[in-house]
């Protein structure tokens, strides 16, 4: 195999590792303010995709406004989830309420068979679906748009998070409730923030994958298991080191179909999160604690 | 200016606080001493909105506070520095206060927080020599600075202070006996203090209130309880540290 066909893996990784690596971004936003895991997260992806193929079909509004309104949808669902399936037990064990994550992300799976079907649907590409040919490798137009969105998105959060006092607040609620309070900040006010922020950042994500990888109800499944991984690959509670957990999942896991077999493709992702689990468990960029008592 | 009624507080079955009433009058330091598990921390946390109280009334400005929840309370002028300090530890001294102010915080008032954490730093110098240090590395004593510091951004009329001396050395203890005095006599707050360092306390304090299993038992001038035997018996015993004279 020549390096071209390196560079072509390289590139179709970086490409499914960027959505991996937002979905991961969207584990540990609520991770961060809530200190659950939202097993959702996969569905606001998959919700992402398939309203866009829905709004696209029925309101016959073009391409662009049928997405802003399926990630517009998407976010106010998190809202919702939150608002009614999680605030409603806030007091509840974390363990519970992950649990509860469990149970909300089949009820949107249901519900998303019974009323879209359980068809595969797929989106036109953003500008043209033929590929760009740089020296032997080709390109996806689809994947560009795929990798500039992502990094315009990790800006965006990375600026909130470190400049803005609401960004901090959001994370101050994570190392301490109690305190965070205390200062006048709305815990739940920033707990459904997140859920808003999450699901805006999974939808996101669902939209600029699908017209690769095509979607149905059940796509959320696959996708929230190798975003958790990214997140566990690349420490849980670090926003940027989970996304890049997500890159570094993506390319190891196209490099591995390319090389070996696509056949072990989804279960060379779970190998590395074992081995790291094993190896190094709190992930390559996040820190073990060290702090004075 | 602070006024609490017959407040019972419950912890499922268990009555932390039993019809406690305190008052607390403007420019006051008001000590609130007592053992261990008497329910000093959740009258704090009460006031605060924290815990909701089960029967009772708290009143602050002449307004009931009883049932309003801890952001709003914060905004009202009553600021907690919780028990343990409870600073962001990952997060840097800097950015700690800055969330201090986050119940006044907008675009506009930049400026005027900028200036308000300059303040900070005057009254605690150590603060802004590792401001941009992880606020989890700073010693025990920065540590309560900064809770202090952070609870002061939000500006407030009242400060609850709860243990503030809790797992200090002593010399450190004296001298954050002597910054919660000079916030009185300088910056004009009334301090809400509860100590198990109970003669510490009862020095810089104007009057005091000694809980007993979630009761008041004794109430007083500070003098007179310094003054009392059962107090004395209980709370005070040898008086070991005469040479850390506070005031």
């Amino acid at each position: 195999m020549g390096i071209s066909s390196y560079l072509q893996f390289l590139i179709s990784g970086v490409t499914m590792g960027s959505i991996y690596g937002l979905t991961a971004l969207g584990f540990t936003i609520i991770f961060n303010t809530t200190g659950i895991i939202n097993f959702a997260q996969g569905e606001f992806v998959m919700l992402g995709g398939i309203l866009s193929v829905f709004f696209l079909k029925w309101f016959d509004i073009g391409l662009f406004p049928s997405i802003l309104l399926a990630v517009l949808a998407t976010t106010i669902i998190g809202g919702v989830i939150e608002r009614f399936a999680i605030r409603p037990v806030k007091g509840a064990s974390v363990i519970n309420l992950i649990i509860v994550t469990i149970g909300v992300s089949i009820f949107v799976r249901g519900l998303t068979m019974i009323f879209l079907g359980k068809d595969t649907f797929s989106l036109p590409h953003f500008s043209g679906n033929l590929p760009l040919t740089f020296a032997g490798v080709a390109v996806m137009p689809q994947s560009i748009w795929i990798l500039a969105i992502t990094l315009v998105l990790l800006a965006i959060l990375r600026l909130f998070f470190t400049r803005t006092i609401y960004g901090k607040g959001m994370l101050a609620c994570s190392y301490n409730r109690k305190a965070s309070s205390l200062v006048g900040i709305g815990v739940d006010r920033m707990v459904l923030f997140s859920f808003l922020i999450s699901s805006l950042v999974g939808a996101i994500g669902g939209v600029i994958l699908t017209p690769v990888t095509l979607t149905s109800y059940d796509v959320g499944i696959m996708l929230g298991l190798k975003g958790f991984s990214a997140c566990i690959i690349g420490g849980l509670g670090n926003p940027f080191g989970a996304a890049a957990g997500g890159v570094l999942l993506g390319i190891l896991e196209s490099l591995c179909a390319g090389v070996i077999s696509s056949a072990y493709k989804d279960a060379f992702a779970f190998f590395v999160l074992l081995v790291l689990l094993f190896v190094k468990p709190s992930g390559l960029f996040g820190q073990a604690k060290i702090e004075r008592v | 200016m602070l006024v609490v009624k017959n407040i019972d507080v419950y912890y499922g079955k268990i009555n932390a606080v039993r019809r406690a009433s305190l008052h607390v009058s403007e420019g006051e330091i008001v000590a609130l001493i007592g053992g261990n598990g008497a329910g000093k921390t959740t009258m704090l946390n009460t006031i605060s909105g924290l815990i909701r109280a089960f029967g009772g009334s708290i009143l602050y400005d002449g307004q009931d506070i009883t049932k309003q929840p801890p952001d709003r309370i914060v905004q009202m002028g009553i600021s907690h520095v919780p028990e343990g300090r409870l600073v962001f530890k990952p997060m840097s001294t800097e950015d700690n206060l800055l969330l201090g102010s986050f119940s006044r915080y907008s675009l506009g008032k930049r400026r005027e927080i900028e200036n308000d954490r300059e303040q900070v730093y005057s009254i605690f110098p150590i603060l802004k020599e590792r401001r941009r240090q992880p606020a989890g590395t700073l010693s025990g004593g920065e540590q309560q600075m900064l809770a202090i510091g952070r609870a002061l951004m939000a500006k407030p009329k009242l400060l609850l202070l709860d243990e503030p001396s809790m797992g200090l050395a002593p010399f450190i203890i004296k001298e954050i006996f002597r910054h919660i005095l000079e916030l009185r006599n300088r910056f004009g707050l009334t301090v809400l203090l509860v100590e198990q360092n109970a003669r510490n306390a009862l020095r810089i304090a104007d009057s005091g209130y000694v809980l007993e299993t979630g009761r008041v038992v004794l109430q007083g001038q500070a003098e007179d309880l310094l003054a009392n035997r059962d107090v004395q018996r209980a709370y005070l015993g040898r008086d070991l540290d005469t040479e850390m004279d506070v005031q």
